[in-house]
């Protein structure tokens, strides 16, 4: 039911992953400048390539799955566009992103003509490549963020933007770009879509709660979930007048969210395991938990296992913690492994324990009786 | 390494104040909550009606008031009616709640730890054990990450 990944004998927090387009290789940080490309081969992976260009963290990975280019931001204030030589080598053209704080969260468009980064200078930079010059220049989405920006997703039609910011507030823009494409219509959001335009503004909830950590566009294009520090599950409706439905759960906060069909999100953050919940165009309402991974008692325990196990947890002391889930740390990122976003057959999650877990909904549907997603 | 990067003062200075669309605190705009009716809750107290006066003081609590004042005494209110109801009340109490009012009660019983009085922290720890057995981590994320404060 579910595929556990450790890359090398490396305990480092993943920071963020992405797939290529036919799932063969994975790009992930951990937990530093550097970006490590790993290739499937036989049930093994293989590290391939190692993309050093960024001096600081790297925050943020995406891999177009059709041109086949990787995006990273880092907290080095840079963006840059990676596209792979006939050699397998990678090569970078540099972003202007024209900010002076951290870029925090990166996301290419659906048509990939474009992409978004968010940052710590309160300003999501839309990027497109400027062919006379060769390099990706960028225009400032700047009202009203008032905070970091955490988080980004792209709506279907490669025109709308959300994004969920630390001034507990989930916007949805306009990032239509004149230069490079045609007028886009009207939709459910908003008809006037100039460059930068507010569409809706929710705040996380109506007394703050916290931060918000991930947003997600629904594959319909119609509804946007976001989860917060307030460990709420918040789903926003455009075709309920802009309605928010939101539950709060007695878990842990949730750091990811992401849409696996037109009406169920799955979830995941600091409480270790992946949850499943439903939209039903009145409320959003749990429907199951995806990790129900019982304590197993260790046969023969290395001391390799039992050094790597403290490191996973992150802590000095030798007493057995061990967690009643398959990620001992919390979950930081939720990816589309199989499938496509209005039906999800698998999707991947990383964490701080530096492993990586792939969930097959189908059989965990099996498993749990009367699921029905 | 250079002997001056072991200064941490420089971590201290507020570099936003030179910002001019510096972050501020959103003013709460809702009407005046004047916080719950003492005397009705004292009437309600009196007749044993203990989880009736619970509800009405978490229903009534001036979450958004900036009034110091109402909060503390709205606050003092609250602790006497966690206090009278009895350990083996509890339970009940907290099960007729909804899970708004149980995150709202949450609050009240951290406030409740600032304030100790003769045996109420044991009390507290009570409610806290009940209350967690509903709302979970959650509720208690929530009283950390909530700017309306009781």
């Amino acid at each position: 039911m579910s595929q556990t990944i450790t890359f090398g004998d490396s305990c480092a927090p993943i920071t963020c992953h992405a797939w290529n387009k036919d799932r063969t290789q994975i790009a992930f940080s951990p937990n530093n400048n550097e970006v490590h490309i790993y290739q499937k081969e036989g049930s093994d992976w293989k590290q391939t390539n190692n993309l050093v260009e960024h001096d600081l963290r790297v925050m943020g990975i995406d891999w177009a799955p059709n041109t086949n280019r990787i995006v990273t931001c880092s907290v080095d204030r840079n963006a840059y566009v990676w596209t792979q030589g006939p050699d397998g080598k990678w090569s970078t053209t540099l972003v202007l992103l024209r900010i002076n704080r951290a870029a925090t969260c990166v996301k290419w468009s659906p048509m990939e003509n474009k992409f978004a980064v968010g940052s710590g200078a309160r300003l999501i930079s839309i990027c497109y490549f400027e062919k006379e010059n060769n390099w990706w220049v960028s225009k400032h989405i700047k009202k009203p963020i008032r905070s970091t920006v955490t988080s980004l997703d792209w709506h279907p039609n490669n025109i709308l933007l959300v994004a969920g910011s630390a001034d507990f507030k989930v916007r949805v823009f306009s990032a239509y770009i004149k230069d490079i494409e045609d007028q886009p219509g009207p939709n459910v959001w908003g008809s006037k879509l100039p460059l930068g335009q507010l569409l809706a503004e929710f705040p996380n909830s109506p007394s703050g709660g916290g931060w918000v950590h991930s947003v997600s566009f629904s594959a319909d294009g119609n509804k946007v979930a976001w989860v917060g520090h307030d460990s709420s599950i918040n789903v926003a409706d455009a075709t309920q007048g802009k309605a928010v439905f939101k539950l709060k759960t007695e878990y842990l906060p949730f750091l990811g969210c992401n849409w696996i069909t037109n009406n169920s999100i799955v979830v995941a953050g600091h409480s270790c395991i992946p949850l499943l919940y439903a939209y039903d165009e009145k409320e959003v309402k749990f429907v199951a938990k995806l990790d129900n991974t019982q304590r197993k008692e260790s046969g023969g325990l290395s001391a390799m296992k039992k050094f790597q196990s403290l490191d996973r947890q992150a802590r000095i002391e030798t007493n057995d913690t061990l967690l009643d889930s398959i990620h001992q740390n919390a979950i930081t990122h939720i990816s589309l492994y199989k499938g496509t976003k209005a039906n999800t057959e698998k999707f991947s999650t990383s964490g701080l324990d530096g492993q990586l877990v792939i969930w097959d909904i189908d059989s965990l549907e099996r498993k749990i009786d009367g699921l029905k997603i | 390494m250079a002997k001056n990067t072991s200064s941490s003062a420089f971590r201290k200075i507020d570099i936003d104040q030179y910002n001019e669309d510096n972050f501020k605190e959103e003013e709460a705009e809702q009407s005046i909550p004047t916080g719950p009716d003492e005397s009705e809750v004292s009437s309600l107290l009196n007749q044993g009606r203990c989880t009736e006066a619970l509800q009405l003081v978490l229903s009534n609590a001036p979450l958004g008031s900036s009034n110091q004042q109402v909060k503390d005494s709205a606050l003092a209110l609250t602790l006497k009616v966690l206090l009278a109801i009895k350990s083996a009340q509890i339970e009940e109490a907290v099960g007729n709640l909804s899970r708004d009012d149980i995150d709202i009660l949450m609050k009240y019983i951290y406030r409740g730890f600032e304030y100790p009085s003769e045996g109420s922290s044991g009390h507290l720890l009570l409610w806290h054990e009940k209350a967690y057995n509903i709302g979970g981590s959650g509720s208690i994320v929530r009283v950390l990450s909530d700017r309306m404060r009781v």
